[in-house]
C-alpha cells in the first residue's frame, strides 16, 4: 500500500526516460499526468471516461485508455506515448497522405491504436481493422481514409517483406 | 469574375491535386497545439458554475465561502461583466451571466479562477445560491401558443416565417401526409471547447486564443461585453478540433477574457464531454407536418407544410435555421403550389442553433420520407417519383428565386440508379461482425433483411437574407514566396490546404506560406454554410489575381508591350503574342507587392411575410442510396454501403472533398440511428459518450462517392461548397432502407416518421401481429 507521499512524488517511465512527477492529486490519471504535469500533450483528451479512444497510449505494449489508469499505478511500467513513436513512422505517414486527418484530434489515438493493431497481427482483414480500431472515435472523417491508411500500411509492409 | 480558363496547371500543388495538408504530419506525431494543449508561465485555471434549475429567480448568490478557500483567486458574476451583459449572434438576448432568472438547466451564473482544476471544483460546490424556482415550459408546441406564459420579456417566439405561393386551393389526385420529429442532435466535436487569455502587461486589452469558428464574429461581441474596443482585443485562432457548427456561438470566450482581466495573469478554461453539452448550441428538434398533393402519375402539384422549431431558452440562430427549412421544405423538386407555415420558439430547454445542414436537414427528412410515401401511393418506384419531379437550372422555388446555380438533380438520380448494389443480401453465412448487433453475435441470420432507400437534396451556400456576407484575404509576394494572411477559421476542413492550392495555380509559383490566422486582418465570415471554399476561396483567388495583375504590369512595361498579352501556365509566364515564356519564379525576383481584398457574393434579399424573395445565394445538390440489414425482430440495423452522387461544381482538391463526404455522411447515419440528446424535465440524461452514441468505425460502411463536377459559372474556380450536403439527405436515405426492409418482410409496415430510429420502431411491428 502506497502511502499519500507516494501518490504524490513518484517516477514514471515515459518514452524511454524516467521523468519525476511531483505534486499531483492523488488519484490522477496518467493521461492528466502526461498532459498537464509532464507536458507531453499528444494524448488527448475527449471523454476522460475511456469511451472515446483519443487517451491511448501504450503501457508495457498493451493499448490503454490513459485517462482510466491511475498515474501512480504506472511506476513500474512503461509508457509510450505519440510522442514516442520516433516521428514520420509509416502509419504517421500514411494517415497525412491518405487523407485520414482532418481536424486531427483522433489522430494521436488512433495512431496508437492502428500501430499497436500491427503489432498483434500483420494483415488483418478489414472487418478485424474496424473491429480492431471501434473504441477509437472520430467525429470528422467518416472513418474511411483511415481504413485506407491502415490498409496503405499493411500493403506497404507485405512489400517490404516480400 | 472568376477566371476557368487555364486551370488544370501543372504546377505541383495547385488546384484539383491533393497535396498534403500543412498540418498532418504534426497533427500525426501529437505535435500540433490545439486549444486545450496551451498553456503559460503563470497559468490559473476558471471554471463555469452553471444553474441547476430549467427556470429559476436567483434570489441571492454568497461567493464568500468560495473565496475563502486557499488558491481562489476571484469569483465572477454578473455584476463583473463591465459591458453588455448579454450577447448572441442574431439577437442578443442570452446573458454572460444569468444576473436574475436562469432559463435551461447549465445556464452560467458565475465563474471562478483558481490555481488549478480541483480548486476550481472546490469553489464551484461551495458557492451559495439561492433560487426560487418557476414552473418551466419545456414544450415548444405549448411556448408558441399566445396564451402561454413568457419566458422572456419579448415573448417567446423568435420568429414566424410562412411561405405561400401560386394557387393554395389546388388539389391534387394523390395526396400523402404525416407528422414527422426530429431529435436534438449534438456536435459533438471531438476538441472540447477550451481558450486561454492573456492579460496585456497594462492591463488595458486581452489575447485570447480560441477554438472557435469565426474571430471577427467573437470579437466583437466579446468586446462588447468587456467594454473593450476592438483593437484592444485580440483573437488567434487557437488549434480546433471540429466545430459542425457548435463553435459559431460564444461559450466560454467572453468568461476567460474577463477572468484574466480580473486577476492580470494568463487564464485557462476548457469544458469537460458532460459541461460541452450544456455549453454549446445544438441541432433544433423540429415537428413537422407536411401533406404533398400530386397528380396520378405522381407530379408535384403543392405542399403543405408546418415546422415547429425549438429554439430553447435563447435565441442563437433560430430565425436563419427556421428560414432554412421553410425555403427548402420543397426539396430539389418543382414545385408550384406552397402554404408552408414555420415558427421557432423560445422554451426552457437547452439553446439551439447552428449544426451542419442548418435547418435542411429538418426539412429533408419530412420531404424525403414524403416522396416515398408518394411513390407508393403512385405506384412508382422511389427514383421514378423523384427523376419525375427533379429540379433543374432555371426552375423557381417556392419562395420565387430562379435556381442560377448548376443543377444537376436527373443526372443525380441518372448516377444513383447506375450504382451496382453490394453482395450478401439473404446471406445466412454472415460473420457476426457483419450482422446487426455486431460481434454482440444477437442476430439470427435468418431474422436479417435487407432494404435499400434514397434520399436526395438541395442546400443553401453561404449566408442569406441580405447579410453583408464577405471574406478578407492577403496575398504578398517577396523573394519569390507567396505569403497568405486570412481569419478564416480551419477547424479540419482544410481551408489551409486549398488555400495554398489557389495560390500556386493562380502565380505559377510553388512555394506558399501561411500566416497565423487571427483578428490581425479583415473578417473571413463563418467556417459554416458551406461557404469557405467559396467565400474564403473566392477572397484568396482575388487577392492572388492582383498580385498577378501587378506582375503582368511590372513585366509589360519592361518589355514595352500590353499587360493583357500574358498568362500564367504551369509555372510559367507566356507572352501569347510571342510565344515566349519564363519560370515565373525568375519573373518575381526582386518584385515586391501585397494585395488585400474583401469577395462577397451576391446580394441577396429578406424574405417578405409570404415567403417570397431572393433570399439565398447559390445551391448545391445530392442524393445518397442507403443499403441496410435490419434484423427485423430485434430492430437492429447494420448499414451496409453508402453510395452517394454529389454536385461539387468542382473538386479542387478531391482528398478533401472524399473526406468531407464521408464524415458529413457519418453524422447524417447517426442521426437517422443513434444520436439524440435526451431531455428530462430540461436534464440531459445522457451527456457522455457512453450514452450519447456517435457512430464508430464499426458502424460505418464503405461509401462510394461519385462526384458532379459541373463548375458554377457564379462561384469561385467553379467549385461549390461540399460540406453540408452529405449530411442532409444521408439520413432519409437510412431510413427508407430500413423502412423498405420492414415492407419486404411484412408486406407493408407502419411509415418511419422519427429520427433517431429506435429499435421498437421496427420491432413493434411484429408486436402488433404485422409480423408472422
Ligand atoms: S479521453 Fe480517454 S477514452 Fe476518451
Ligand atoms: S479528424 Fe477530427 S475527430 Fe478525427
Amino acid at each position: 500500500m502506497t502511502n499519500i507521499y507516494d501518490e504524490r512524488h513518484f517516477e514514471l517511465t515515459v518514452n524511454g526516460e524516467r521523468r519525476q512527477v511531483v505534486d499531483v492529486y492523488p488519484g490522477e490519471s496518467l493521461l492528466t499526468v502526461l498532459r498537464d504535469r509532464l507536458g507531453l500533450t499528444g494524448a488527448k483528451g475527449a471523454c476522460e471516461e475511456g469511451e472515446c479512444g483519443s487517451c491511448s497510449v501504450l503501457l508495457d505494449g498493451n493499448l490503454v485508455c490513459s485517462c482510466l489508469v491511475l498515474a501512480a499505478s504506472a511506476t513500474q511500467s512503461s509508457v509510450v506515448t505519440v510522442e514516442g513513436l520516433g516521428g514520420a513512422t509509416d502509419m504517421q505517414t500514411a494517415f497525412v497522405e491518405c487523407g485520414a486527418i482532418q481536424c486531427g484530434f483522433c489522430t494521436p489515438g488512433l495512431i496508437m491504436a492502428a500501430t499497436n493493431l500491427l503489432e498483434r497481427s500483420s494483415e488483418p482483414q478489414t472487418d478485424e481493422i474496424r473491429e480492431a480500431l471501434a473504441g477509437n472515435l472520430c467525429r470528422c472523417t467518416g472513418y474511411g481514409r483511415i481504413v485506407e491508411a491502415v490498409q496503405t500500411v499493411i500493403a506497404q509492409r507485405g512489400q517490404g517483406a516480400a | 469574375m472568376s477566371d476557368l480558363g487555364i486551370r488544370e496547371s501543372s504546377v505541383e500543388g495547385g488546384l484539383g491535386q491533393s497535396p498534403l495538408r500543412p498540418d498532418g504530419i504534426a497533427k500525426s506525431e501529437g505535435a500540433y497545439e490545439f486549444s486545450s494543449d496551451l498553456s503559460a508561465d503563470n497559468m490559473l485555471i476558471g471554471k463555469t458554475l452553471r444553474s441547476p434549475h430549467q427556470h429559476a429567480r436567483i434570489v441571492s448568490i454568497n461567493t464568500a465561502p468560495a473565496l475563502a478557500i486557499s488558491g481562489v483567486h476571484r469569483i465572477i458574476t454578473a455584476d463583473d461583466v463591465p459591458g453588455k451583459p448579454t450577447y448572441g449572434l442574431i439577437s442578443s438576448d442570452q446573458p454572460v451571466f444569468a444576473a436574475d432568472v436562469v432559463r435551461y438547466i447549465g445556464e452560467p451564473i458565475a465563474a471562478v479562477v483558481a490555481d488549478d482544476e480541483e480548486i476550481c471544483a472546490r469553489a464551484i460546490d461551495a458557492i451559495e445560491v439561492t433560487y426560487e424556482v418557476l414552473s418551466a415550459l419545456a414544450d415548444a408546441r405549448l411556448a408558441k401558443d399566445p396564451s402561454a406564459p413568457s419566458i422572456h420579456p419579448d415573448g417567446n417566439v423568435i420568429r414566424e416565417q410562412n411561405v405561400i405561393t401560386g394557387d393554395i386551393g389546388v388539389v391534387g389526385d394523390v395526396i400523402v401526409e404525416d407528422h414527422y420529429s426530429i431529435g436534438m442532435q449534438d456536435q459533438a466535436f471531438l476538441g472540447l471547447e477550451s481558450a486561454l487569455a492573456i492579460p496585456d502587461e497594462d492591463g488595458a486589452g486581452v489575447e485570447c486564443h480560441v477554438a472557435t469558428q469565426w474571430l471577427h464574429e467573437d470579437l466583437g461581441q466579446v468586446a462588447a461585453c468587456l467594454d473593450l474596443p476592438e483593437s484592444a482585443v485580440r483573437l488567434v485562432l487557437g488549434g480546433v478540433g471540429g466545430a459542425f457548427g457548435g463553435r459559431e456561438d460564444l461559450s466560454l470566450q467572453v468568461h476567460v477574457c474577463l477572468l484574466a482581466l480580473a486577476t492580470g495573469r494568463p487564464v485557462k478554461m476548457h469544458y469537460s464531454r458532460s459541461e460541452s453539452f450544456l455549453g454549446h448550441v445544438h441541432r433544433h428538434p423540429a415537428e413537422i407536418w407536411m401533406r404533398h398533393h400530386a397528380t396520378s402519375d405522381g407530379m408535384l402539384l403543392k405542399i403543405e407544410a408546418e415546422f415547429v422549431f425549438d429554439g430553447g431558452a435563447y435565441a442563437s440562430t433560430s430565425s436563419a435555421v427556421l428560414v432554412n427549412a421553410v425555403t427548402h421544405a420543397q426539396g430539389p423538386y418543382r414545385c408550384e403550389n406552397a402554404a408552408v407555415k414555420g415558427i421557432a420558439v423560445r422554451t426552457n430547454n437547452l439553446p439551439c442553433g447552428a449544426m451542419r445542414g442548418f435547418g435542411v436537414v429538418q426539412a429533408c427528412f419530412a420531404h424525403e420520407r414524403q416522396m416515398d410515401l408518394l411513390a407508393q401511393a403512385c405506384g412508382l418506384d422511389p427514383l421514378e417519383i423523384r427523376r419525375r419531379n427533379a429540379m433543374s437550372t432555371g426552375d423557381r422555388l417556392i419562395t420565387g428565386q430562379v435556381v442560377e446555380s448548376v443543377a444537376p438533380v436527373s443526372e443525380i438520380i441518372e448516377g444513383l440508379s447506375r450504382m451496382p448494389f453490394p453482395e450478401g443480401a439473404g446471406d445466412t453465412e454472415k460473420h457476426p461482425y457483419e450482422l446487426p448487433g455486431g460481434a454482440g453475435n444477437t442476430t439470427r441470420p435468418d431474422d436479417v433483411v435487407r432494404g435499400i432507400g434514397y434520399g436526395l437534396s438541395i442546400k443553401n451556400l453561404m449566408y442569406s437574407e441580405a447579410f453583408d456576407d464577405y471574406s478578407t484575404a492577403r496575398c504578398q509576394l517577396r523573394n519569390g514566396i507567396v505569403t497568405l494572411k486570412f481569419a478564416t477559421a480551419e477547424v479540419g476542413q482544410g481551408f489551409i490546404t486549398i488555400a495554398p492550392q489557389i495560390a500556386r495555380s493562380t502565380l505559377g509559383l510553388e512555394e506558399v506560406e501561411l500566416e497565423v490566422i487571427d483578428t490581425n486582418v479583415g473578417s473571413a465570415g463563418s467556417t459554416s454554410a458551406s461557404r469557405q471554399t467559396w467565400m474564403s476561396g473566392g477572397a484568396v483567388e482575388a487577392a492572388c489575381l492582383r498580385v498577378r495583375e501587378l506582375v503582368y504590369q511590372h513585366v509589360a512595361t519592361a518589355e514595352g508591350t500590353d499587360p493583357l498579352v500574358y498568362t500564367i501556365d504551369g509555372t510559367e509566364l507566356v507572352n501569347t503574342s510571342t510565344g515566349g515564356r519564363r519560370p515565373m519564379n525568375e519573373v518575381v525576383v526582386g518584385l515586391e507587392f501585397d494585395e488585400e481584398v474583401e469577395y462577397r457574393h451576391r446580394p441577396t434579399v429578406p424574405l417578405d411575410e409570404n415567403g417570397q424573395g431572393d433570399c439565398h445565394t447559390a445551391f448545391a445538390f445530392v442524393g445518397h442510396r442507403a443499403v441496410v440489414d435490419v434484423d427485423i425482430e430485434l430492430g437492429l440495423v447494420r448499414v451496409v454501403e453508402i453510395s452517394t452522387v454529389q454536385d461539387v461544381g468542382r473538386a479542387l482538391n478531391p482528398l478533401s472533398v472524399t473526406g468531407q463526404i464521408e464524415g458529413g455522411i457519418a453524422q447524417g447515419l447517426g442521426l437517422a440511428l443513434m444520436e439524440e440528446i435526451i431531455q428530462r424535465d430540461g436534464r440531459i440524461m445522457n451527456p457522455s459518450f457512453t450514452d450519447y452514441l456517435i457512430p464508430t468505425i464499426a458502424d460505418m460502411p464503405p461509401v462510394i462517392a461519385e462526384l458532379i463536377e459541373i463548375p458554377d459559372p457564379q462561384a469561385p474556380m467553379g467549385a461549390k461548397g461540399v460540406g453540408e450536403p452529405p449530411t442532409i439527405s444521408s439520413t432519409p436515405a437510412v431510413i427508407a432502407a430500413i423502412q423498405d426492409a420492414m415492407n419486404t418482410a411484412y408486406g407493408s409496415a407502419p411509415h418511419l416518421r422519427r429520427v433517431p430510429l429506435q429499435p421498437s420502431d421496427v420491432a413493434k411491428t411484429v408486436n402488433v401481429g404485422l409480423g408472422d
